[in-house]
Formats: structure tokens, C-alpha cells, sequence
């Protein structure tokens, strides 16, 4: 595990934590990345600003990581276009099926012991990791 | 508007969270999920942080009357399980190794202005449009009694 990052790992994650607690205790929201963005892309009356100035966050959160700490977008792996096409409809469609991402099921919903978010998460991660296993071994991807 | 500030300061800790963790890098993300080539744990850790700081603000939050900026909680209450969410789940889990986004990530990394990153967010917001078209679903709405629908 040459790329092992622990700490680096630790502190953005007790942040992303800090963040989405926020939500919660601030406005009583939960900090669902693909549920915010599909309120944003469908907009209902009175439920859309706060949306939008979250994913604004997110944005100028970026570029500010982009002056502080630009190895956050060395990117590492770019898959060749036509998988990232295919990649992102699979994450639009299957967050809103199943109701939310990493940040709405894997960090929320587990944080409230939500057995769905649970189920949800363990699914993704083991799906993710079958995907990962026929594209980098079985059909040998550039990585 | 004290909650629209609220959620935008919330966003950029958020990003900065991500960015620090290493979510940002497609190559940490699909690291974790290959567990047949050189796994990288780190995006456990990222979660153990996360999770554990956000049980105790739900307990928190659960002696709490009402949110500190808005009248009532909007927190999921479904427990049952359905196929729905297997299957969406295990769509979601092969796009993200797929392309090694999710969609904090995604969103935060059009910072970096690499079109990659453009074609995939442009892509995932055709994944949800392709959603309500083919389900013909609500809009999404975090207001009871929707609530009780959504998880995220």
C-alpha cells in the first residue's frame, strides 16, 4: 500500500464530517451530494437556493484547493472519454434509484445507522469493486 | 438567506474536505476499489472520519427541538429495503469505478478546468434527467412527507 495516505485521509474526512454536521444542525438538511445536484437540475419552489449555494460552495471550495493544495487535482487516473461518458450516466442514474452517493448514504446514512444507507453503501463499494477488477485486470484499462 | 449562507460555507468546507482526503483523485478512489492491484486503503480512513464526527452531531441533533436556523428537521425515516435501492446502488458503484467520481468530487474537481471532468459531471447531470424521464420521478424535494422517500 505504497499510496497509503492515513492522516491526510483522517482530516478531510473528520471535515467532510464537520460539513455535512453543519447541514444538519444548521438547517436540519441532509448533505446529499446527488440529492442536491438533482434538486438543482429539477428545481421545486422555495427548495433550490440553498441547493445552488451549496454546490457553489463545493466550486469555490475547489478553486481555493487549486491555490492551497493543487496535487488534490492530480488526477492520477483519467479513464479515455467513452468511459467517462458511460461512467457519469451510470452515477446520475443510480444515485437518484437508489436515493443517494458516497456523501448521503456513505457518510450520513451510516452516521445515523440508517440500515438502507448500510445496504446502499456495502452494495456500492462491492459493485465499484467488481467494476474496478474487470476493467484494470480483466480487460486491462490504462490506469 | 441565513441558510443559503449556511449551505455555502458548508459546500466549501466540504471541497476542502474532499480535497484534503484525497477523493478528488480518481487515482485514490479506484485505488480503494482495487483490491486485486495495489489497494490503497485511505478512502476507509476518509470514512471512519467522516462517519464517526457526523453519529455524534446526529445524536446531537436528537436532543435537539428543531435545527438552529430552520423550523424542522428534514432527516430520512424509511427502514425497509427494496430492490430499488440494491439496483441503484449497484449502478451507482460501477459508474464510480468506472470513472473513479463520485458526484461531490466531480462537482468540486470542475474547479481544475480539466475537460475530463467537464464530459463526466456533464454526463452524470444526463444520468439524472435520464432518471426522471424514464421514471417519470417527483422532483426532488427535502419537504415532508417527501421526505420520507428520499434518503439523500
Amino acid at each position: 500500500m505504497h499510496n497509503f495516505t492515513p492522516f491526510a485521509a483522517l482530516i478531510g474526512g473528520i471535515l467532510i464530517g464537520l460539513s455535512a454536521s453543519a447541514m444538519l444542525l444548521l438547517e436540519g438538511r441532509i448533505a446529499g451530494i446527488s440529492g442536491i445536484c438533482a434538486g438543482v437540475l429539477n428545481p421545486a419552489k422555495g427548495d433550490t437556493s440553498w441547493r445552488v449555494s451549496f454546490v457553489a460552495g463545493l466550486l469555490v471550495g475547489g478553486v481555493m484547493l487549486r491555490i492551497i493544495l493543487p496535487s488534490a487535482f492530480d488526477f492520477g487516473i483519467i479513464r479515455p472519454y467513452p468511459m467517462l461518458i458511460l461512467a457519469g450516466l451510470l452515477v446520475g442514474l443510480g444515485t437518484r434509484m437508489g436515493n443517494g452517493c458516497t456523501s448521503g448514504h456513505g457518510v450520513c446514512g451510516i452516521g445515523r445507522l440508517s440500515p438502507r444507507s448500510m445496504v446502499a453503501t456495502m452494495t456500492f463499494i462491492a459493485s465499484g469493486v467488481i467494476t474496478v477488477y474487470v476493467v484494470n485486470h480483466l480487460m486491462g484499462a490504462a490506469r | 438567506m441565513k441558510t443559503t449562507t449556511a449551505s455555502f460555507l458548508c459546500g466549501i468546507v466540504f471541497a476542502l474536505g474532499l480535497g484534503i482526503a484525497g477523493m478528488t483523485q480518481p487515482s485514490k478512489v479506484i485505488g480503494f476499489l482495487d483490491i486485486a492491484g495495489a489497494w490503497d486503503l485511505s478512502l476507509a480512513l476518509v470514512m471512519v472520519g467522516a462517519i464517526g464526527v457526523y453519529f455524534l452531531a446526529f445524536r446531537l441533533a436528537g436532543k435537539m427541538r428543531a435545527p438552529m436556523l430552520a423550523p424542522r428537521f428534514s432527516i430520512p425515516k424509511r427502514n425497509d429495503l427494496d430492490g430499488q435501492l440494491i439496483l441503484g446502488a449497484t449502478i451507482f458503484g460501477a459508474g464510480w469505478g468506472l470513472g473513479g467520481f463520485c458526484p461531490g468530487p466531480a462537482i468540486t474537481s470542475l474547479a481544475s478546468g480539466a475537460p475530463p471532468v467537464a464530459i463526466f459531471v456533464a454526463s452524470m447531470a444526463a444520468g439524472i434527467y435520464l432518471y426522471s424521464i424514464v421514471f417519470n420521478a417527483p422532483r426532488v424535494r427535502d419537504a415532508a412527507p417527501a421526505a420520507l422517500t428520499a434518503d439523500a
